[in-house]
């Protein structure tokens, strides 16, 4: 006998039910921060080849950094490094939240709320901090 | 009659059972401190000189401290992108060359990357 998949129907046997997806659930923060969650451990996933190249810039020389220097000041690449510096901390702030998760703690509606807004409001507060004190170590923006 | 019992003897859709569920733990608590000490090493090194970046990031400490980063991460990496690659790429083929495809990008990252701060260490 072939084994079933979910959903197919097979002789006289009914459909057999599929999981609810997305649609069926309420939207709540926690929900979004779950999604922000893959997506921003998705695009750190393609930002790390800035740390590559700023690592194999400084080994290759002088020019090679110089043309890392350059891109990371130009408008684009400021936008590119903020984005990078978001995603960053967005990720590592969820994913102390599912470490919290991880020892049972933290399911109560209301808790789970208030750690997907912490998470929001941290991520965004501490990448704020970190471009001021940034842009203080080195002498004011520019 | 068939049961559950046949997809967990094939360990999941990677193969691979818990141990990447509990990697990604051992890893992402691995990486709190890391990325906060890559924050201060970049605002350290911020408008510094090639020569200053050059001497400051080959020091031991930093160097080494580089090199956690970039392997933890790369491990961390390798298996969020597994996971995301089987929960929605379904057809056999195109799955098998998404994980392969992740294997050589982070095995090619953690290596250049692990490869330039070596020689910023070691030198010439």
């Amino acid at each position: 006998m072939a084994e079933l998949d979910a959903g197919t129907t097979t002789g006289s046997q009914r459909p057999r039910p599929l999981s609810p997806h997305l649609q069926v659930y309420k939207l709540t923060l926690s929900f979004v921060m779950s999604g922000f969650h893959r997506i921003s451990g998705f695009t750190l996933y393609f930002g790390v080849l800035l740390i590559a190249w700023w690592l194999i810039a400084a080994a290759s020389g002088p020019n090679a950094y110089a043309n890392f220097e350059w891109f990371m000041g130009s408008l684009i690449g400021r936008l590119v490094l903020f984005g990078y510096t978001w995603a960053l901390l967005h990720h590592m702030l969820g994913g102390i939240r599912h470490l919290i998760w991880d020892t049972i703690h933290g399911f109560e509606p209301a808790e789970r709320e208030m750690l997907a807004l912490a998470t929001l409001i941290g991520s965004v507060s501490l990448t704020l901090v970190i471009w001021v004190v940034g842009y203080l170590a080195m002498g004011g923006p520019r | 009659m068939r049961t559950p019992m046949r997809r967990v003897r094939g360990l999941g859709a990677a193969h691979s059972g818990t141990k990447d569920f509990w990697h990604q733990r051992v890893t992402s608590v691995a990486g709190i401190p890391l990325t906060i000490a890559l924050f201060v090493i970049v605002i350290a090194l911020l408008g510094r000189s090639h020569a200053a970046v050059v001497q400051i990031l080959g020091s031991p400490i930093v160097a080494i401290i580089m090199l956690l980063f970039i392997i933890n991460m790369v491990y961390h990496m390798w298996i969020g992108m597994q996971e995301i690659i089987i929960d929605y790429v379904h057809e056999d083929k195109l799955k098998l060359a998404g994980l392969m495809a992740n294997t050589f990008f982070v095995i090619a990252v953690g290596l250049g990357s692990a490869f330039a701060i070596l020689k910023l260490s070691f030198g010439v």
